[in-house]
């Protein structure tokens, strides 16, 4: 239980960051950290104690492995995350081309 | 020096680049094939590819990455791999429902197993590799006017 | 599972530094720290598809990142505004921990999953997909329509940069503007 509640201080951190920061790199920053705990949150669920990596082997028979399923949904949500991401900075990149800042506020002050 | 040593990184960098990014990329090749028997993937392995090229347009200049794979050939392969993915899923029906797993399964543990899966992992490369390429290609190109000065 | 521990506060660590340190450059190799640890921590959880793809992706999401924060000034200034944030902020980030730890005690116990579906995929898995690697199956043959929808979300993030960052189209529309105006 304590490691789900490490997780969740994790995603309570990049939550801060994105509600408190005015530079926008820093916000972009605490979306990756909220990313990766909702990510590690998948993996920590599918663990199995002392369980075995979902990979068949020729000789033995392996009974206790860990949950597959979320192992898929996490690896096609990290992709996903990286293309957001970089969806994110290129439109970060277009707004200091356009103002001069990364400063959320002043962006708000010099709008028209 | 002659012009060409001038842009990108200095020699020790470029050197070594030579040297390793045809590794880098044979590794990625390795990973995608082998994604049905042993961990990896398409996924992986299309973004190890990317960055071989990434890798390059870091050391030498955009000039030399944009020759090996150009920008249109990047946007042609995301779409290749797309309708390629598309493709399968939709031969699919020739056997009954959509993603049927319509090649025979094979032995397993051995490289041509498992029917689609490595057609559709090679697919996914593609696509995945040429577009995180193209994003790459399309913010190194952005060029700003202060940072023009 | 002390080393899960350890690295779990390693990555809190890291996240902190991230967050608080004024230079953008530190800020952002701290979270390539984090993401460095988290595949680590994949592997110690015994995911080695998702390890691997991590680790790669994190090297790109630094590339890029510091493709971002180059040759850029950031000013951190804190005005007397800002405290009333912070307390709504502490007071929304206080809401949600209660509201997960409520969450929390109707999950399994950490190390005993509640695997139905999964248990399906691991008995049937070799003999109905041919596959060695179950992560591999579940994702190109039993679920594949995820893997077609996360296709198009990358194919829209693409075209969403190239939309973004182009400068011809952009040019245009503004002599239009210019045209009219006059």
């Amino acid at each position: 239980m304590a490691v789900y509640l490490l997780c969740l201080v994790l995603f309570s951190l990049g939550l801060y960051c994105i509600l408190r920061k005015r530079n926008i790199i820093k916000i972009i920053v605490g979306v990756i950290i909220a990313e990766y705990a909702v990510n590690l949150f998948f993996i920590l669920v599918a663990y199995r104690m002392k369980g075995r990596s979902p990979i068949l082997s020729p000789d033995a028979e392996i009974l206790n492995m860990v949950d597959p399923l979320p192992h898929a949904l996490v690896l096609t949500a990290i992709v996903i995350g990286l293309a957001t991401t970089a969806l994110l900075v290129a439109i970060a990149m277009r707004i200091y081309e356009k103002y001069g800042t990364f400063d959320i506020t002043k962006i708000r002050e010099l709008r028209g | 020096m002659s012009k060409e040593h001038e842009k990108g990184m200095s020699l020790i960098v470029k050197t070594i680049t030579r040297l390793t990014v045809g590794l880098i990329l044979l590794y990625g090749i390795y990973i995608v094939l082998h994604g049905h028997v042993s961990p990896g993937g398409g996924f992986a392995g299309g973004v190890i590819i990317a960055l071989s090229f990434i890798h390059l347009m870091l050391a030498y200049g955009k000039e030399t990455a944009l020759r090996k794979l150009s920008k249109a050939a990047a946007s042609f392969f995301e779409s290749m791999g797309a309708i390629l993915f598309l493709g399968i899923a939709l031969l699919g029906f020739t056997g009954g429902y959509f993603f049927l797993n319509f090649i025979s399964k094979g032995e397993p543990f051995k490289l041509f197993s498992a029917g689609i899966i490595p057609l559709c992992n090679i697919a996914i490369c593609l696509k995945v590799g040429a577009g995180l390429f193209a994003i790459f290609v399309a913010l190194v190109l952005l060029k700003f006017d202060s940072e023009k000065r | 599972m002390v080393e899960l521990y350890i690295l779990l506060i390693f990555m809190i660590l890291g996240a902190i530094v991230a967050i608080e340190v004024k230079d953008l450059l530190s800020s952002v190799v701290a979270v390539g720290a984090v993401g460095l640890g988290l595949s680590i921590v994949f592997l110690v959880l015994k995911a080695p598809d998702v390890a691997i793809t991590q680790l790669v992706v994190e090297i790109l999401c630094l590339i890029i990142l510091i493709r971002a924060t180059l040759k850029r000034d950031l000013p951190f200034s804190t005005s007397g505004r800002w405290v009333f944030n912070t307390f709504v902020t502490v007071g929304f980030i206080a809401l949600f921990l209660f509201a997960a730890m409520k969450c929390l005690k109707d999950l399994p116990e950490f190390g005993y999953p509640a695997m139905r579906v999964a248990s399906t995929y691991l008995k049937e898995g070799l003999s109905k997909t041919g596959a060695t690697n179950l992560v591999s199956s579940v994702i190109l043959d039993y679920r594949a329509y995820d893997t077609l929808g996360e296709a198009t979300i990358l194919f829209t993030a693409v075209i969403g940069v190239l939309a973004v960052v182009r400068r011809i189209g952009r040019k245009r529309v503004e002599e239009k503007i210019k045209e009219e105006d006059e």
